[in-house]
């Protein structure tokens, strides 16, 4: 594994209207690595990922994947480099059914003309059918995915971000909204899936940062407060400060 | 494969047989009006045009539930494509004309002797000839299409904005054209067509002939339609119209989507015009009004938003209803279509092939506050 980093922010600062959401934030990930980003609301994790996927523009800073600078390119770009995200809010397409949703995912065609002359290959039906097993939807496959539940939707959108087959996985709060179990589950799929990808994941569920058992980086303000083990990070007084306040 | 074949074509698979209708009773009525006068059979030739401009109608509907029912684009400008495409093949019809003209000027059309100009304008130039005209019924619409939405989509203008913008555009042709100077006839456009192809517009054969013509047409835009929102682009369009920012972190361009399907239908509506305009026989400004784009949403949505054979059925019936009432009651027309539209969107929002069986169209809770914003502009 080399030192260069898969993704690197170095004093990343963004205002809107004068509100500092993002304070000279500086965040380095190993290829391969899985992370965690904990924070208490308005810590600025979604405005993170906002950045880093192109959706937000930095007013200062460097942002840069596998060395290329990320502030001058926009979402498909960014997308197409190898960058997914799946959204706190899970955005799956409702109407389309939630085999066709992951087909839309699949890596490869992405310009208008290619996709109105697409036909699904045997090799896309084959990953459609294998993502279907890894997010446990198989039997819901020709159903609608509004349809699904909330944890169902969840998963389908972890499924999308599989079929893109990006190097880096951003995942805004993947257990919101789950039960125990579901959330279990989504950690062990997190796990599974960083043995051959890079995942970033947002979230506020302790139990769940703590089955993942990675690093853990603590935003406060919009900037980085505390960083390393999960142990480590709670108990130090400044996050406990933050957590719990005076 | 079966499973996705069957989902593919749950919503679709009417298109096909819509098509086949169409061209089966295009020609019955084209071959009753070539009987004997006397024969019960037999259609009036009044019967044959309207008919062909339902028909005509039809494919501007298919080409507003294109981008409407599967894009999300709520376009109150479509007609304008319509009235270009119309106005593509008037020139063509005008210099047929020929030396019959009131002045017997081979080359110039009577209005512009009447303007005293001696010579064609550049943009006349080619038009006698019919590949020609022809090219330009699709270009002129598409150019413009490409213009408009390259401009508008990669702006990121949606919703009631775009809606507004499409009104403005139709309306501002519609001031353009009634220049005189601009040389398309102005206020009385352009008619007193005589032959088409070197045959007579007046002869039944002639007009038999382009009804079938005109419906093939629609049939050829439904299936070419049906191609386009039937396979991954029509799941990639409802992925648009639903979750525009969420297909861009899946790296596609949504503004590139709706170009495509923008600029097919605005071609689809500009043939459409084409062949409205031989069998109507005139094409003037009146044809960019604003009232004609919103009526061609109410076909659709009456029809049934989001299936190509709901707009066809929409733009035929309201026709009917149309030229029925008129015929009748002609003051209470406006107040009877107000009427369908709001008892359509109360209670039947997914038109009449919703009540056949299930549609694309989401329940308004699922739809996302960008689609749900279209739809109260247009309420």
């Amino acid at each position: 594994m080399s030192d260069a980093p898969l993704l690197e922010l170095r004093d990343v600062s963004v205002a809107f209207d004068g509100f500092r959401a993002i304070n000279n934030l500086s965040l380095s990930l190993r290829p391969g690595e899985l992370r965690a980003i904990v924070g208490p609301n308005g810590a600025g994790k979604t405005t993170m990922m906002d950045i880093i996927t192109g959706k937000t523009r930095p007013d200062t800073g460097i942002v840069r994947f596998r060395g290329h600078d990320l502030t001058q390119l926009d979402e498909p770009s960014i997308a197409r480099m190898g960058i997914g995200r799946k959204f706190q809010k899970p955005t799956v397409f409702e109407a389309l059914t939630v085999r066709e949703n992951l087909v839309l995912s699949l890596r490869g065609l992405r310009t208008p003309f290619a996709v109105l002359m697409a036909r699904l290959s045997g090799e896309e039906r084959e990953r459609v059918d294998h993502l279907l097993g890894v997010i446990r939807l198989t039997e819901h496959a020709d159903r609608r995915a509004g349809g699904m539940s909330h944890g169902q939707k969840q998963w389908l959108e972890i499924g999308m971000l599989l079929g893109q087959e990006p190097d880096l996985l951003l995942v805004d709060e993947p257990v919101a909204g789950m039960t125990d179990a579901e959330t279990m589950a989504t950690a062990d799929l997190l796990r599974e899936i960083n043995r051959t990808r890079s995942v970033v994941v947002v979230e506020h569920d302790m139990d769940f940062v703590r089955a993942l058992d990675v690093t853990v980086t603590v935003l406060h303000e919009g900037s980085v407060l505390s960083e390393g083990a999960l142990d480590v990070v709670s108990a130090d007084p400044r996050v406990i400060e933050v957590y719990l306040g005076r | 494969m079966s499973a996705f074949s069957a989902t593919m074509g749950r919503p679709f698979s009417g298109a096909a047989r819509t098509a086949i209708v169409v061209v089966a009773v295009a020609v019955a009525v084209a071959l009753a009006s070539l009987l004997p006068e006397g024969n019960p059979l037999h259609v009036s030739a009044f019967v044959v045009s309207l008919s062909g401009k339902y028909l005509a109608y039809a494919m501007l509907a298919l080409a507003v539930d294109l981008v409407w029912g599967f894009a999300g684009i709520l376009t109150l400008g479509h007609a304008a494509f319509f009235a270009l495409g119309g106005y593509a093949m008037g020139m063509y019809l005008m210099r047929e004309i020929g030396a019959r003209g009131v002045y017997g000027n081979a080359n110039l059309p009577d209005f512009m002797i009447f303007l005293s100009w001696n010579r064609l304008p550049w943009y006349w130039w080619g038009s006698d000839h019919w590949a020609w005209a022809l090219l330009l019924v699709f270009a002129v619409p598409g150019l413009l299409a490409g213009l408009f939405g390259w401009l508008a989509f990669r702006s990121r203008v949606s919703g009631v904005y775009l809606s507004i913008i499409t009104q403005a555009l139709t309306y501002a042709l519609m001031l353009a054209f009634f220049q005189n100077g601009l040389g398309f006839g102005g206020n009385n456009g352009l008619t007193d067509f005589k032959d088409i192809l070197g045959a007579d517009l007046h002869a039944a054969s002639t007009r038999a002939m382009l009804l079938v013509v005109t419906a093939v047409a629609l049939a050829g835009a439904l299936l070419a339609a049906r191609f386009v929102v039937g396979g991954r682009f029509g799941h990639l369009l409802i992925a648009v119209r639903d979750a525009e920012s969420r297909t861009r972190f899946l790296g596609y361009r949504p503004e590139q989507v709706k170009l495509l399907v923008w600029v097919f239908s605005a071609m689809i509506a500009g043939l459409g015009g084409a062949l409205y305009v031989t069998q109507v026989g005139i094409i003037n400004p009146g044809e960019f009004a604003p009232a004609n784009s919103i009526e061609s949403v109410i076909w659709v949505a009456v029809g049934g938003r989001g299936t190509l054979s709901g707009a066809v059925l929409g733009a035929v019936l309201v026709n009917f209803g149309k030229t029925l009432f008129t015929a009748w009651l002609p003051a209470f027309w406006l107040y009877g279509l107000g009427l369908l539209f709001v008892v359509t969107t109360l209670f039947l929002p997914n038109g009449l092939m919703g009540l056949r069986r299930p549609v694309r169209a989401l329940p308004a809770a699922e739809v996302t506050p960008e689609v749900s914003n279209v739809e109260g502009g247009e309420a």
